[in-house]
């Protein structure tokens, strides 16, 4: 062991010990980690990056580049959550592990730098997003081409980029929008920083399907990133400025539920009572407020839905978001929603629950082990001949979208979302 | 942390950096691993009492590479330690003397399916359950089924001769295993059985299975798949006793009829799985039966009221049927997750694994009852009631020395109470090293010798797996064990 690791052993642990523990090392969760499939190694499995953490805890190695290496590796995706029978909060300790790595391993500053461009310049502001892209609306085709000598990472982003982007101004959102007939529901829409960018009509027609359904949708000006790509890389206190941000942000006295139609954000709204736990004063706010979000799907499966009056005649595969199916348990939902427009014949796909490596700014950081789980995913999709994949999360929107479109594809790729305001007779050009 | 058994000959080899070289060489530099703070992933298994880390990893990709890798060790005389999916329970790929883990993790797609012939051939380190889901559409299924079977891999199951619940009806995995590629120690790559039903001459590839990786590494296996039944009727039956409920598996079985499995989870154990997963098992029952019968459409009802029949008369107070094939498999999920929902309610536990005569059933749990009550360690059952295999389950606390030290006199106290009762020392879980100094009470040294003599043919220099299984020539010794860390 060298000096440094001695060293770095030293600093007291604030992995919870507890959650730890919870781990009875029966290796149930292996066989549904991505990584470890791949890659066959257990460094790279739910059961030995957990391992990793406990040695470190232990104070038997430090946080050194070979054993970080295994965490970065981690897709977050929680599928071991689903595998584990003993209830491990997998996704809390990787936080937890993460926040420490950044205060105890100096990482090469080829990789801070990428962490300060996307992480913390770029995704969370939708505004510096709009004018990072806006040289894509312009130039288009061009700068896409010159993507191929930009530096690596960018290149990689302005690949996942939509081949088009949809214009704004046609799906913009006024800051109410009222309910169609009878106003049933009051809702609050998060519209996310990445979603209010590119995902624009996603949103529009999340609002919309819901103003059919008897909501009036309130989207509150004042609500920012969500704080998923800083919980998830080490930054959690920054994540939790933000939380409390959309803590004001949103009117949660007024409304019977906050939609959101991101997996990955939603998913951390519900952690926010988690997050804010050691907070007695926003604490308890937090709490309400991850009790009161929902998926998008998860709320129109619980209200009763006015019927789909137009077909959507097409096959179309479903894929399961991680941080929907793994992070908050919703799989039924949206298939159940799916299969009952009109005319459209939804088809499963193998594997299903595996990650496609999106996994937030992962596809960036990680491209190689990205690029494998894209293949595998895209060959999945290709298998079952469905015209359209339907996922409800803008990171696995753009990362299947790419994988698709580098294999020549026609395969159209939407959020559920689009496709029920379709069924509901709204035209998506 | 040393827990030298005596089985690493003087003449261990070491790992040298060009050896490390060489068998980069051979599987790729990302597949081989030396650093301490990394080869201490492949310290245990699932039972965590004992570790000791190995000296290198391996993940070979194919025959031709496993081969390579056990040509280069032989050369080097170095240990080797197969591993599969690392789901043991008896500590079976612990590298106690060190050497080099060679895991079959990469290893791990279906190479053939001939349903005609009711067969697939896949790798080793092709996961249980995958070839299950690779056939059920065409109404087939791989029988055996232990709790693990989404993690654990058919290399291992071969090399524990794994079972499940529904054992008792569809026989253990040396009963599905036609044949087997192997590599020997030094390299040599083997096909024993094949793909034919019956062969002349000796069945090698039976005398593979439940070798526990010390006669070499199983590559690849031709697997039968076994035709799904027709229907099933799976039974859930309440009890306020244990007797009561161990009377209603022999009077089953007595009366001739062959559930396809029959399990008991006792009081604890409903606890621990009904925090876990709200199945809605009633908390105060001292125990619940699995009963699970499959077949013909035909008949199968008429079977299943003889059956509720018999639960009733030995004082069952509720039977419930599973309506669909939704809660039957939710049902199930419940029964294979309860090890894993231990965890929930005690920081460690080990699984033991015994069998008894089924009629001895309400004789070892009394006795496991009172073992735990004398040394203060909570223990929870839940297990194959149908063939006697046991599966007490120690709770405790691996920080706590004192307790690590009662768990182990508890463990080995009843374990030989099932050898007194005209048991074994283990059912399915295989012996490892957990059990090693069991062996010796189980056979006598002739009967040892025997294995040993035929474990030498395959492996002269005993490198592969040393120190599991067989207690040392010199007698049995006694297994130092390192008090563990911490649990992870
Ligand atoms: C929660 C839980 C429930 C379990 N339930 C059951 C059950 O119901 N029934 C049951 O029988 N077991 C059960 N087990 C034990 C275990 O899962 C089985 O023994 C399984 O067959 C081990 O497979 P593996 O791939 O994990 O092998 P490993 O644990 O990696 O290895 C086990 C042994 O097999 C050897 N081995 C592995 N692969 C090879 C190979 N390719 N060639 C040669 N040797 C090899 C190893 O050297 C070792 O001796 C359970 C375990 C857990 C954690
Ligand atoms: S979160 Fe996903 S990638 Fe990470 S350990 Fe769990 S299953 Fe593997
Ligand atoms: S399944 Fe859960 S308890 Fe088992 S090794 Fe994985 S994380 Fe640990």
């Amino acid at each position: 062991m060298s000096t440094a690791q001695s060293q770095a052993t030293a600093t007291q642990s604030s992995i919870p010990l507890d959650d730890l523990r919870t781990c009875i090392h029966c290796g149930l969760c292996t066989s549904a980690c991505p990584t470890y499939l791949k890659l066959g190694s257990e460094l790279d499995s739910p059961r030995g990056r957990i391992y990793l953490m406990s040695a470190v805890q232990q104070g038997r190695i430090g946080w050194t580049g070979e054993v970080v290496k295994h965490l970065d590796l981690c897709l977050e995706c929680r599928a071991c959550e689903t595998a584990c029978p003993s209830g491990v909060p997998y996704g809390r300790l990787l936080e937890a592990a993460r926040d420490e790595i950044a205060k105890a391993y100096p990482r090469p500053w080829r990789e801070r730098l990428l962490l300060k461009v996307f992480r913390d310049t770029l995704f969370p502001y939708p505004a510096r997003l709009r004018l990072a892209l806006w040289p894509v609306r312009i130039a288009g085709g061009l700068i896409r081409k010159l993507s191929g000598i930009l530096p690596d990472e960018l290149g990689r982003m302005l690949e996942l980029l939509p081949q088009e982007l949809p214009d704004e101004r046609r799906y913009r959102l006024p800051p109410v929008v009222p309910a169609a007939g009878e106003r049933r529901y009051r809702v609050a829409l998060l519209t996310g920083c990445v979603g209010s960018v590119l995902f624009a009509r996603a949103n529009w027609a999340t609002a919309r399907v819901l103003a059919h359904n008897g909501c009036e949708v309130v989207i509150p000006q004042d609500q920012g990133c969500c704080g998923a790509l800083h919980l998830h890389t080490g930054a959690s206190e920054t994540a939790r400025e933000f939380a409390r941000r959309n803590l004001k942000a949103f009117p949660l006295d007024d409304v019977d539920a906050i939609i959101v139609n991101a997996a990955g954000c939603g998913s951390t709204l519900k952690e926010y009572g988690d997050m804010l736990a050691g907070d007695p004063a926003a604490g308890p706010v937090a709490e309400r407020l991850s009790a009161k979000t929902k998926d998008i799907s998860e709320f129109l499966s619980q209200i009763d839905l006015k019927p789909m009056t137009h077909p959507v005649p097409k096959t179309v595969a479903y894929h399961d978001a991680c941080h929907l199916a793994h992070g908050q348990g919703i799989r039924k939902e949206p298939r159940e929603l799916l299969a009952q427009v009109p005319g459209l014949r939804l088809v499963e796909l193998r594997d299903a629950e595996i990650c496609c490596g999106s996994a937030g700014i992962y596809n960036i950081l990680q491209p190689e082990m990205a690029e494998r789980l894209l293949d595998d995913k895209v060959d999945a999709i290709l298998a079952t001949g469905a015209e359209v994949v339907a996922t409800g999360n803008p990171g696995c929107l753009m990362q299947i979208a790419k994988g698709l479109a580098g294999r020549g594809g026609k395969v159209q790729v939407v959020h559920p979302i689009e496709i029920l305001a379709q069924a509901y007779g709204e035209a998506l050009p | 942390m040393s827990s030298q058994q005596g089985a690493a000959s003087a003449t261990q080899g070491r790992v040298t950096p060009r050896l490390v070289e060489e068998l980069r060489r051979v599987v790729g530099e990302e597949n081989v691993f030396v650093e301490p703070s990394e080869v201490l992933a492949w310290e245990c298994d699932g039972y965590t009492l004992e570790r000791h880390p190995p000296e290198a990893v391996v993940l070979p990709a194919s025959t031709e590479e496993v081969s390579r890798v056990m040509r280069l060790l032989h050369q080097a005389q170095v240990p080797v330690i197969p591993r599969g999916a690392g789901t043991s329970l008896s500590g079976a790929t612990v590298p106690v003397g060190g050497g080099v883990v060679v895991s079959l993790s990469r290893m791990n797609r279906i190479l053939k399916i001939d349903l005609e012939n009711r067969r697939a051939v896949v790798e080793a380190g092709v996961v249980n359950l995958w070839v299950t889901r690779a056939v059920e559409n065409d109404g087939f299924f791989f029988a055996p089924d232990p709790s693990s079977q989404g993690a654990c891999t058919i290399g291992g199951n071969v090399a524990t001769n794994s079972g499940g619940p529904h054992t008792l009806k569809y026989g253990v995995t040396i009963n599905h295993i036609l044949g087997v590629e192997m590599v020997l120690a030094d390299g040599t790559v083997v096909e024993l059985g094949g793909d034919v039903e019956e062969r002349p001459g000796y069945d090698l590839a039976g005398f593979v299975i439940g070798s526990e990786g010390t006669l070499g590494i199983v590559t690849k296996a031709v697997v039968r798949l076994t035709r799904a039944p027709q229907t099933y009727r799976t039974l859930l039956a309440v009890f306020d006793t244990i007797d009561a409920a161990t009377r209603t598996v022999s009077e089953v079985i007595r009366q001739g009829i062959i559930p396809a499995a029959v399990e008991m989870m006792d009081n604890l154990i409903i606890q621990a799985v009904e925090e876990a997963f709200h199945f809605g098992f009633p908390k105060d029952a001292a125990a619940v039966l699995i009963i699970e019968l499959d077949g013909l459409q035909a008949g199968i009802d008429e079977l299943s009221r003889r059956v509720q029949a018999i639960c009733a008369q030995e004082g069952a107070r509720e039977i419930r049927a599973a309506r669909d094939e939704k809660e039957r498999q939710e049902l199930w999920k419940a029964r294979k997750r309860a090890f894993g929902a231990i965890g929930r309610i005690s920081p460690s536990y080990v699984t033991q694994d015994g069998v008894v005569p089924r009629t001895k059933l309400p004789d070892i749990l009394r006795i496991i009852a009172e073992v735990g009550r004398r040394h203060g360690i909570p223990i929870a059952n839940v297990f194959h009631a149908g063939d006697g295999n046991i599966h007490p389950i120690l709770l405790f606390d691996d920080q706590n020395p004192d307790e690590v030290e009662r768990v182990l006199a508890a463990s080995d106290e009843i374990l030989t109470a099932c050898i007194e009762l005209g048991g074994s020392v283990t059912g399915e879980h295989g012996i490892g090293i957990e059990k090693v100094k069991h062996v010796a009470a189980m056979y006598t040294q002739d009967d040892l010798d025997v294995m040993t003599g035929l474990r030498e043919v395959f492996d002269p220099g005993r490198r592969l797996n040393p120190g599991k299984i067989f207690p040392s020539s010199k007698g049995c010794i006694e297994v130092k064990r390192p008090r563990p860390k911490a649990s992870a």
